[in-house]
Order: structure tokens, then sequence, then C-alpha cells
């Protein structure tokens, strides 16, 4: 063997001290307040869930299983999506500062101390194999590195095994118990968890490229090879026969993601920020999927290739690389690996050491009498000390289990034992954030119902087949009773032993959940506690209902409690914050309130668990019992004043907008006047000009009998046409006003615009060839007609035309008139050769009473109206008017009429 | 009442979609070779990866 031990020794210390350096700066920049965890850091975290089970075992799964090892990535890829579940519990999780699975299910139901002890228990039973997993596969890694049979390898003669426990405990000390954190957050070992993610994914995909484009040419052609050998064949199918396991391996590794200690410390616990999730939504199953694409490839390699040698398909990764002598890659595949088991082992008995201190050595030491005598120290440093202890004491148990029934199982089947049993843990926490009735004698009941058929139906079995224990109450049955027997319970077989113990025991805790919930009622902290969590998000807004506790008080002595588990550094600091929180400079000037109280519990239970906390703040308080029935009513009242203000807070935004609507009415009903008085002024103003010289040369007539006949006849013409513009004035406003308030008449038909254009051009035929301007009309052949009313159509061209007519050059003057269609409108363009118009008159002059041509010193030659009542029964008809110009080459009025659309009603 | 976070109810569509598509029967359903590799493989790890694409574009899309 080439590989040797220092160098080996040497690598995996140096690669260790990289996690080392980025956890100390991981933890420098938390401490600096500048967090390190990203949302991708927060997503390769959890990643954790990739263990040597993935690393090593998925391959052996695939040899036996095909692809049913996928099942176990599968779960968590749909458990992720449902990201409002995530949400609600991390919400909870912030508001009561729990710091584990078993504070959350204790928290719950009312900060029992007897339901955490139960879950940290079972987790902890429920883990031991798990980590035996871990243990082993680093043992069988090292053996294939050294190519020694059987965990021979010996250090001073120590057991190999029992030596990589023994570093794994010492890493796990140093790493997650550097000091007590009030949140029991560690960013540093986020930070490092997240490398180890990507070391071990870069190093199986290495291996996964070398297996298959190194060794053979690619995914067809391993397929290919494996389709002509029927075994391996039959490892590509799937086996429609087993779709009550695929279910089932499904659901226990979605309940897993959630609820194995180590995943609901990186997902809840550690999460700096619920936006991360979004990331982690996509990556995490991302992750999970790079990292088992080349699973398949890997197995149907080593079976082909090492078919009938007796290689554990456990570590193909390893000794295919090895059995071409590619010795760094294989270094490569070790170290991923080592990532793989340390990651998991730091993060869960981390997860694991917090719950024993805080919910089984802490309720002991409360009722010791040694604590009661050291009523001053300091007792940080001793919850320090617990944890450390657990840490050893669970790598320790973790080593027995591996020696007792270690080698009975793939690395899978270890794994998957420890599933079925933190499943057990989904009735009474869903349960318990969905549902207000559950109760803590319900959750107890169904955790111990689930936890012994757990026991009976899949842990006593995997020792029995190890042979540590005898396998009668397998073989026969627990007294030789048949329907006992432990893997065919009351005769239910043809299930595999995971989906048999995953039915049996999601039966009895579910059923024992709901069953014992409905018969038994709530203590007053715990309906408190269901309210608040399950009504999470409704919560969220304000502070703490403080009316949920009444008694006395001394802040003295709170503060003390707070020294004394916090350390008196941590603790001042905190209060100081509190005090600050609450405006005071002191905290010793506080009142010794109900707020005061929930602050020291809260710090507490960040740093010994809920159930604990509570116990020691009512050991120094003096609380009075206030009773279910106070307690529903304070909740019910406090409910119904949400409900209320919600409904005023509604009530006011109407309000709101209808205020806003009236302004906006009103503004518009302003402006509507203002423009009314702006036409009478004009109206008046216009008809007074014609009036005035009507009027002055009708009082000299009467004035001066001998006036000449000429001149006499000369007054009477210009009285005569003032009188006639008097008229068509007088006419065209009420036509407007008719228009404008939408009660001018309307007979619609159809009608073809080239035939009304030639009527109105051979009407104003006298007009034009008075002044010598040419008129020429181009009408497209086949048009459509149109929906309109005639006489009104006749009246915008009459109006055009008059308009051209009037302003161009006599005798040089032309004016051409197009029809045309336009997609699907028609268009009518009247050109003439005038002056034009600049842009600013091309803006204007659909306003009324404005005229062409220069007013001051011209004299009128309109009314100023003909062009904005054209443009209104234009506008009538769908069509638009508009004028095209540039000054000194004519302008060309144009209006389209929509073709296919029918007029509106009138 | 607040209205559920639109982000949060589509992902948790695209679960109760993957239910059906990732277990029996349907999943029964592809059979024989595509392309040199088996088609339950194919299979299983196309939709994975859909359901993936998926959930990225409804987790990274921004708000207007």
């Amino acid at each position: 063997m080439m590989l040797s031990g220092w160098f080996i020794a040497l690598l995996s210390t140096a690669y260790v001290g990289l996690l080392f350096a980025v956890a100390r700066f991981g933890d420098a920049r938390a401490d600096a307040g500048r967090s390190i965890i990203t949302a991708n850091v927060y997503a390769l975290s959890l990643a954790v869930y990739c263990t040597s089970w993935t690393f090593f075992g998925s391959v052996g799964r695939a040899t036996s299983g095909g692809l049913s090892f996928l099942t176990i990535y599968l779960g968590p890829t749909l458990m992720l999506l449902c990201v409002g579940v995530i949400i609600k519990m991390i919400r909870i999780a912030k508001a009561q500062r729990i710091t584990s699975i078993a504070d959350f299910i204790a928290s719950r139901y009312g900060k029992s101390q007897l339901l955490a002890g139960l879950v940290t228990i079972i987790a902890v039973i429920g883990i031991v194999p798990y980590i035996a997993l871990q243990l082993k596969a680093v043992a069988a890694s090292l053996d294939v590195l050294f190519d020694q049979p059987g965990h021979t390898i010996r250090l001073w003669g120590i057991d190999s095994t029992l030596l990589v426990a023994g570093v794994l405990a010492l890493f796990t000390i140093l790493f997650g118990t550097r000091h007590l954190d009030a949140t029991e957050r560690h960013e540093g070992m986020v930070a490092a968890v997240a490398l180890e993610s990507v070391v071990k994914l870069v190093a199986f995909i290495a291996v996964g490229v070398f297996v298959t484009y190194g060794m053979y040419g690619g995914f067809a052609d391993l397929f290919q090879r494996a389709s002509v050998h029927p075994e391996l064949a039959g490892l590509l199918k799937l086996d429609g026969a087993r779709a009550g396991t695929w279910a089932a391996m499904i659901l226990l590794s979605a309940l897993a993601i959630v609820f194995l200690p180590r995943q609901f410390q990186v997902m809840v616990v550690e999460n700096v920020d619920e936006s991360h999730l979004k990331r982690a939504v996509w990556l995490f199953p991302l992750y999970l999927l790079l990292i088992n694409i080349f699973v398949l490839p890997v197995a149907l390699g080593g079976l082909l290739h090492f078919g009938g040698q007796g290689v554990n398909p456990d570590t193909f990764v390893l000794t295919l690389p090895l059995s071409q002598g590619a010795e760094s890659l294989a270094l490569l595949v070790f170290i991923g690996g080592l990532s793989a088991a340390t990651g998991m082992v730091i993060v869960e008995t981390i997860a694991l050491s917090t719950m024993i201190c805080n919910d089984l050595a802490m309720p002991a030491l409360l009722r010791s009498p040694w604590l009661q005598r050291q009523k001053q120290g300091d007792l940080s440093g001793l919850l320090i000390g617990i944890r450390r202890v657990a840490i050893v004491l669970i790598l320790l148990l973790g080593y027995i289990y591996f020696k007792a029934a270690g080698e009975a199982y793939a690395l899978v089947g270890i794994g998957l034992i420890s599933f079925a049993a933190v499943a057990q843990f989904a009735p009474a926490l869903f349960g318990g954030m969905y549902w207000k009735q559950g109760t803590r004698a319900g959750a107890l009941a169904g955790l111990l119902a689930g936890f012994g058929v757990w026991l009976y139906t899949l842990l006593l079995p995997s020792f029995a087949k190890s042979g540590w224990i005898g396998n009668g109450f397998v073989e026969h049955g627990l007294f030789g009773v048949e329907w006992l027997r432990a893997q065919a319970l009351f005769g239910l077989s043809g299930l595999d032993e995971i989906s048999h113990c995953l039915w049996w025991s999601m039966l009895a805790n579910i059923g024992a959940y709901i069953a014992v919930s409905l018969l038994t009622e709530p203590d007053a902290l715990e309906a408190g506690q269901a309210e608040r969590f399950v009504d999470v998000f409704r919560h969220a807004q304000q502070a703490p209902d403080t009316r949920l506790w009444r008694g006395n008080a001394s802040q003295t002595e709170l503060a003390t409690l707070l020294e004394r588990f916090l350390g008196p550094v941590r603790a001042r600091q905190q209060l100081g914050s509190y005090a600050r929180s609450r405006r005071v400079s002191d905290w010793r000037s506080l009142p010794a309130d109900a707020e005061f109280v929930h602050f020291a519990e809260t710090e507490l239970a960040g740093a010994i668990g809920s159930a604990s906390a509570r116990a020691m703040v009512s050991s120094v308080t003096r609380e009075e019992d206030l009773g279910l029935e106070e307690v529903l009513d304070i909740l019910d009242e406090a409910t119904q004043v949400r409900a209320h203000s919600r409904e005023l807070e509604a009530k006011q935004q109407a309000l709101e907008a209808a205020t806003a609507e009236l302004r906006e009415a009103n503004e518009r009903l302003r402006e509507l006047d203002r423009m009314k008085d702006d036409f009478i002024s004009t109206v008046t103003h216009e008809l007074r000009t014609p009036l005035t010289s009507i009027r002055a040369l009708s009082e000299m007539l009467y004035d001066d009998p001998k006036v000449e006949l000429d001149q006499r006849r000369r007054f009477l013409g210009i009285i005569v046409s003032e009188t006639e513009r008097l008229t068509r004035l007088i006419n065209q406003i009420l036509d407007m006003a008719k228009l404008e308030s939408g009660r001018a008449e309307w007979t619609t038909g159809e009608v073809r615009v080239g035939e009304v254009v030639r009527e109105a051009s051979e009407a104003l035929g006298a007009l034009y060839r008075e002044k010598g301007v040419r008129l020429n009309l181009d009408i497209a052949e086949g048009l459509p007609a149109v929906l309109a009313d005639r006489d009104r159509l006749m009246q915008v061209v009459v109006n055009l035309l008059s308009n051209a007519v009037k302003f161009v050059a006599p005798l040089t003057g032309t004016v051409a008139v197009v029809v045309a269609r336009a997609e699907n409108m028609l268009r009518v363009s009247v050109a003439d050769n005038g002056p034009g118009l600049t842009a600013e008159e091309c803006g204007v002059i659909f306003e009324k009473f404005r005229q062409g041509g220069n007013t001051m010193t011209d004299k009128p030659q309109g009314t100023g109206l003909g062009l904005p009542i054209s443009r209104q029964i234009v506008e009538y008809f769908g069509g638009k008017l508009w004028v095209e110009s540039t000054p000194g080459n004519g302008a060309t009025f144009i209006f389209t009429v929509p073709l296919t659309q029918a007029a509106p009603d009138a | 009442m607040k209205r559920g976070s639109p982000t949060r109810q589509r992902l948790a569509a695209l679960a109760l979609l993957g239910i059906p598509l990732l277990t029996f029967p349907v999943l029964g359903l592809p059979q024989g070779e595509l392309a040199g590799m088996p088609a339950t493989v194919l299979y299983l790890f196309g939709v994975w990866g859909g359901l993936i694409v998926l959930a990225a574009s409804i987790a990274e899309r921004r708000k207007k």
C-alpha cells in the first residue's frame, strides 16, 4: 500500500484545521455583527443531511435496492416546498427562544419538563445508531485505505473506531461548546458545515466522473453493459409491487429533514433570516440531485468491475479509484467522506448535548440538594461542562452500538432505524403547530406509544439480528405468541421492516395523541402556549400577553438567577439592553412586574431550555394560579379585541377611500365650473362684436336720414351679413351645447363617405369657382359603407372644405381631398396649399373660438366653433380628427371613421 | 384576515404536484430505454430537476 498512515493523518489534520479557521472566522464576524451566513451558506448547511450514508451508503443501497436509494432525497425535496410550515416553525422558535426540538415540543405543551425529557431520550436512543453509522463509515474507509480487513488498525493499542469517536468528540467540543450563547446559535459551525458540504459534493462528483467517463464510456455505455446481466438490469427497473415501501420511504425522509435534531438545529435554530429559505427551497434539492447523479453509475461500475470478489459495495467510491491506482482521487474521496461524517457528528451531537443538558441534566440538578446550597455560584461553566460530557457520552454510545449491532447492517439500514425514530415527533409537533386542542397528556401518550412500537419492531430486532439478544420475539413472537412477532405484528407481513414499523408506530402514535388529547383538558399554561404556537403569525406583531402571569417577584432574585446561568457579564449586558428598551437607565428601577418576569424567563430559556427556565423562574417567584377558565377568558378577549381592531381598521380604510373619491369629484366639478365661466365670457365677447357693428351702423342710419343711397346700401349690406354671422354663431353654440351635453339627435345609418364628399364639393363648388381655387377629389373605388349620421358627416366635410378655401390664395390655391382605407378605418384628408400652421397652432386650433390666422389684424373669417364641433362629431363616430402641417407648406386636416364598428347608440 | 403569501402557496402547490409524479402508479409508466438510458432513471431525474427549476423560478421571482 502506497498511502502511508502519517500522510493521511497529516492531511486530515490540515483539513480539520481549515474547518476550524472557517468556524473561527464565522464566529468572529458574528460577534462583530457582520454575519457571513448568507442564503447560499444557509442552503448548503442544510446539506449536513448528506452524511456518510449518502457518501458511502447510497452506492451500497443502489447495488441491492436499485433506484430506491433516491426516495431518501425526494422526500426532503417535497418537504422543503412546504415553506409555509417551515417558516411557521422558525417564527415560533424565534418568538419562544427555542433551542432544540425537545424544547419546541415541551414548550408547546406547557413547558413540560417531562415531555422535554421524553423527547430527549427518544432522540438520543434514536440517533445513536445514526452516529454509529458515521463511525462505521470512517473506520471502513480507513480500512480500505490501509488495505486492512475488519477494523484491525490499532494505535497505541486502541481500536481505530474508538479513536475516530474520540477525535470526533474533541472536534465537536472545540466547535460547538466554546461559549454558552443566549440563542444557541453557532454561526461559525454553520459556515464550516457549508464548506464541508461543498467538499463532499466535489469529491463525490469527482469519483463519479472518474468511474463513468474514466473507467467506462459514459452513462449509456454503463447502462448498456449492465443490461446484459439480468441481475444488474433488475436494478434499473422499478418494482411496482414495492409501491408501498417507495411511498413510505419518501414520507420518512420528508419527516427526517425537519425532525432529525441536527436538521432542526441548522434549519430552524441556526436560521438568521427567514428569507434565506427562498434560496434553500431550490438550492438544497439541487444539491441533493447533483450528489445523486453518479450513485447509480458508481454502483453499476463497482458491480461490473468487482463482480463476485466480495468487495463491500458501501466502499465502492474508494475501492474503484484504488483499483485503478488513482490514489490522489482516493484521498479526495476519503476527505469527502470525512467531511460527511464530521459534519453530521458535530451538528448532531451539539444538538443532542443541548437537549441532554437542558432537558435531562438541568431538571435533575434543579432538584438536587447540592444546587440548593450553591445559591450564589455562577453555573454557566457547569452548563458547558455538562454539554461536553454529553458529547463524549453520545459518541461512546454510538461506538457501543457499532460494536453491538453495526456489522449486521449496511449503512443505509442503520440510518433508516434513526429516521423511523425521529418520525415519532411528527404528530406531537405538527399537531402542536396547527391544533390548539392537542394536550400534554396526548403528546406524552402518542410519543410513548410510537416510541414503544419503534423499539419493539425495529431497534430490538436490530440487536437480535446481530446476535446481541435472543431473536425469539422476532421469529416466534413475544412469549411465543404468534401475532406478536416483532416484524410481522398482528400478522401484517409483506412489508419491509421499515414500512412495517412506520405503519404500526404512526397508527399507535397518532391514535394515542388524538384520543388522549380529546379526553383530557389542558391546564392554563398549556392553553396559553397553544394559542401562541398556533396563532404565531397573529401574535408576532404585538408584545407578549403579560396578563397571563400574575404574582409576586423580586427583580434582584431574578437578576441573580440570570447571572448564575448566563454568567455575570452577559447577564448584565442583557439587563442593560432590556432596561434601555423600557426607557430606564438602570434596571434596578424597573418594577418586578409580569413583563420583567417574562424577559427573565425568555433569557433563561435561551440558555437552559424553556421547561427548565420555567421551573427556575417559578422557584424564585410566587405565582398565582390563574386557572384555565381565566386564561381562556383572557385569550378569548384578546382574540375579540384583535377582531374588533381589524374591523375598525377596515372601516377606516373604506372611509378614507370614500373621502378621496369625494375630493376628486369636487375637484372635477370646480374645473367644469371654471370652464363654463370661461365659455360664457368668450361667447359673450363673440356675440358682442357683430352686435356692436350692427348697432353702430343702425344708429348712424337712424340719426342721419340724409345718408347717401350708396352708403346706405353698403351699411345695410354689412348689417345683413353681421346678422347672418350672429345667427350662425348662435346656431353653432346651440349645436355645440347639444353635442357636449349629449342631447344631440343622431340618425345613424349606412353612409358612403365617397358620396358625401362628392356632394359637399358640389355644394361648395360655387365658392371655389368664385375664388378661383382648384378642388381635386381622389376617392378610392369600392370602399365599404360606414355607420354614421349622414348629415353630421356632411357638416364635417363642408366645414373642412370651407376652412380650406378660406386660407388659400385666390387663383393659385389648390385643395386636394383623398378618401381611402387605412386598416379598419376610413381615412379622409383635406390638404390645402395655404400658409400652414405652426406646431403651436396645430395644438390649439381645435379649441373653441380659436380662429385661423391673426385675429388681431385680420377680420375674423369664421366663428371659431367649426373645428371643435367637427371633432366632437368625428369622435362620436369613434374616429379621430387632427391636423398635420408645417408653416409655409399648407395644412392637411385628416379624420377617420371606423369601418366595422357600429356607431354607439345615441 | 391577511391573505397567505402567493409564493408560499405556489410552492406548496408544486409539492402537491410532485407527490403523484414521484410515486406509484405514475412512476410505473416509463418503461424501456431512451437514448441508451433506462426510461425510469431519465423520468425520475427529469421530474426532480423540473420541480427544482420551477421552485427556483417561483422563489426567486422579484416582486414588482
